[in-house]
């Protein structure tokens, strides 16, 4: 085999390499949107059918039993509400850690980190009843609370990793210039992370929107997003596979949207930062 | 008049000293080197003029102003990065003005101030670029002209030149000195090239170990170093140092012994009483080759052609070579045996210290 052989075989190896992986990844979602056009004898019936009639009629009935724009919205507004709120936290934090850092600055970030190893459930009484104390349970300000602080030790890990690779002499430049740490942040610092703001606060957006233990255990319905609509749907009167998947593609459907459009301004956002 | 003074300037990182008390006097229009070896402390020393390291003692001031407390935005005074620190995400004319900005100067001065400063640095074609579409020496301006355009009260230099090809840096040192000359401000520029402090510096000033070693004009310090540190970083090639083991007192005459071969060093020019022992220091052109006579004599290992000179390697002994500057285009031999006159006027010595105990007689 000649080294150019060599090379073109190595170059099918990997792409097919990919394509396994993506598709393995991939299959399950194309396996819910197949089934969510489906009817619920087809959706369990054995061997899977691939070829049959869609229909819409899971859908409707979906839109009939529960409200999609209502979870939708709730969705929409803790996952984008907690995101912000935690930027608004994580960036300050972030830049003193990266920029001051002090004896202790590692422990702290070891220690925020270490919240994330504490499974939910083990804080989920106490958070319970202070929900209930506070008349927090089922409203949306307990969501946004409870998200904010899920992801903070994530976003401020994100930026940090981020803002510490920044040429600490561009902020020192800034100082000589003349600018406060707000001048600092706000002119050079944020203009120079957009990149890495954004993929950030999308990370932390789709796991907003896929968090389901918080919402399920702290919302009924008014506040409830829509991971808990999709999990009324496994109900103790029988799982409906097809409705669950129309469920779960209509849940999904805004977020992948959202991401797909992201995903330009982030590759773009991501070379507008490159700083040499 | 004193324009920056800085007071017993200590600074601790944890358990290590990097200055330790510095005292030092700037004028006001002074164009000042801060030079010595990696890890000297001379960056340190500008980046606590500057306010972006804080000192852990002593005090800074300026213009008749504390400033040892000041923030680095409060200080007046404007810096050049090694790595420039242009702004990546603004134009060459925004990098420019981005400190007038800040401090709510008219847009119509900015303006002004902007194109001004653009047209002495030939930067004109270049304002609405981005840093990453520029070259090197062209940042480097963007640079110096981002410091100029505040017209601050000091300019401080951190190896500004130390990321330019030779040729470059050649010329940028230039335009630095024509700079100085036109503006006239106060300037501190730390380098580890001794050449960029000759050539720039009215005043160098030499750390070592956190310590100011020698302050002094650039020819001071090579005429007359304190001490063998001094003596050794200036000057290209070094200076010669031979170890004298065996020195006594003929009248008005010291007789040294270099390693078997004597030389005669007058006794009046002898600071405190006789050495038993010293260091000989003497520059390669202070010494002639000579046919007959002279102060010594060796074999000759190697000769150095540089075109404009030669420089002759010259085996005293078997562990003792010196360096001797011969002209341009000199007969010299490998392995021939020549004798060297030596200038006594410019030799120094010093002790086991190091330090200076010769004295240099005044120019005439």
């Amino acid at each position: 085999m000649t080294l150019n052989q060599q090379r073109k075989l190595k170059t099918i190896l990997t792409g097919l390499f990919a394509w396994t992986v993506a598709l393995v990844l991939f299959f399950p979602i194309f396996w819910m949107f197949i089934t969510s056009f489906k009817t619920e004898l087809q959706a369990i019936s054995v061997p899977p059918s691939l070829f049959f009639e869609p229909t819409l009629d899971n859908f409707r009935v979906v839109q009939e039993r529960s409200d999609y724009i209502h979870h939708a919205w709730n969705s929409v507004v803790t996952s984008f509400g907690s995101t912000i709120i935690a930027l608004i936290i994580a960036i300050p934090a972030a830049y003193s850690m990266a920029f001051f850092p002090g004896k202790r600055t590692k422990d702290i970030l070891l220690w925020m980190l270490s919240t994330k190893m504490l499974p939910a459930v083990g804080v989920l009484v106490p958070i319970y009843i202070i929900c209930r104390d506070y008349g927090l349970l089922d409203t949306k300000t307990a969501l946004v609370i409870i998200f904010t602080l899920m992801n903070l030790p994530i976003i401020v890990w994100m930026l940090f990793s981020y803002f510490k690779d920044l040429p600490k002499e561009i902020l020192e430049a800034a100082r000589m210039d003349g600018a406060t740490p707000w001048d600092e942040v706000v002119k050079v610092v944020l203009p120079l992370s957009v990149g890495a703001i954004s993929s950030t606060a999308l990370l932390s957006i789709v796991l907003c929107w896929n968090e389901a233990f918080w919402s399920l255990n702290l919302t009924a319905s008014d506040a409830a997003p829509l991971t808990a609509m999709i999990a009324s749907y496994s109900s103790p009167e029988g799982l409906f596979w097809a409705k669950l998947s129309a469920a779960s593609t209509l849940a999904c459907a805004p977020i992948v949207i959202f991401g797909w459009f992201c995903q330009k301004q982030l590759v773009q956002g991501l070379t507008f930062g490159a700083v040499k | 008049m004193s324009y920056l003074t800085i007071t017993d300037l200590q600074k601790h990182y944890d358990s290590y000293h990097a200055l330790r008390g510095i005292n030092l006097t700037i004028t006001e229009g002074e164009f000042v080197v801060f030079v010595g070896p990696s890890g000297c402390g001379k960056s340190t020393l500008l980046r606590t003029i500057a306010g972006l390291e804080s000192s852990t003692g002593g005090n800074i001031e300026l213009d008749g102003r504390d400033i040892t407390e000041v923030a680095s935005s409060k200080r007046d005074l404007a810096m050049v990065f090694q790595s420039y620190a242009l702004y990546p995400h603004m134009t060459v004319a925004d990098n420019l003005s981005f400190a007038l900005r800040l401090a709510k100067v008219s847009d119509a001065e900015i303006k002004e101030k902007v194109r001004s400063v653009s047209a002495s640095l030939q930067l004109d074609a270049l304002l609405e670029r981005k840093p990453k579409e520029l070259s090197g020496g062209q940042r480097q301006r963007v640079a110096i002209g981002r410091a100029i355009v505040r017209q601050p009260k000091v300019f401080l230099f951190d190896e500004p030149l130390s990321n330019l090809d030779a040729a470059l840096r050649v010329q940028m040192r230039l335009e630095l000195a024509r700079l100085h000359k036109k503006l006239g401000t106060t300037m501190i520029y730390v380098t580890h090239d001794q050449v960029e402090a000759m050539t720039l510096a009215d005043r160098v000033v030499i750390l070592n170990a956190g310590q100011i070693e020698q302050v002094g004009t650039p020819l001071e310090l090579y005429r007359q170093p304190n001490s063998r540190f001094v003596a050794e970083f200036i000057g290209t090639p070094k200076m010669n140092l031979i170890p004298a083991n065996k020195i006594v007192r003929h009248e008005d005459n010291l007789a040294i012994d270099l390693l078997g071969q004597q030389i005669i060093f007058p006794v009046n020019r002898l600071k405190g009483p006789l050495p038993k022992s010293a260091i000989v220091g003497i520059r390669p052109e202070h010494m002639t080759l000579v046919q007959e006579g002279g102060d010594l004599s060796g074999r000759i290992e190697l000769v150095e052609h540089l075109g404009s000179e030669a420089y002759a390697h010259l085996q005293l002994s078997s562990d003792q070579t010196i360096i001797i500057k011969a002209p341009a285009r000199t007969a010299l031999k490998d392995g021939q045996v020549v004798n060297i006159k030596i200038d006594m006027s410019e030799v120094i010595l010093f002790n086991e210290n190091d330090r200076v105990i010769s004295v240099i007689p005044e120019e005439v």
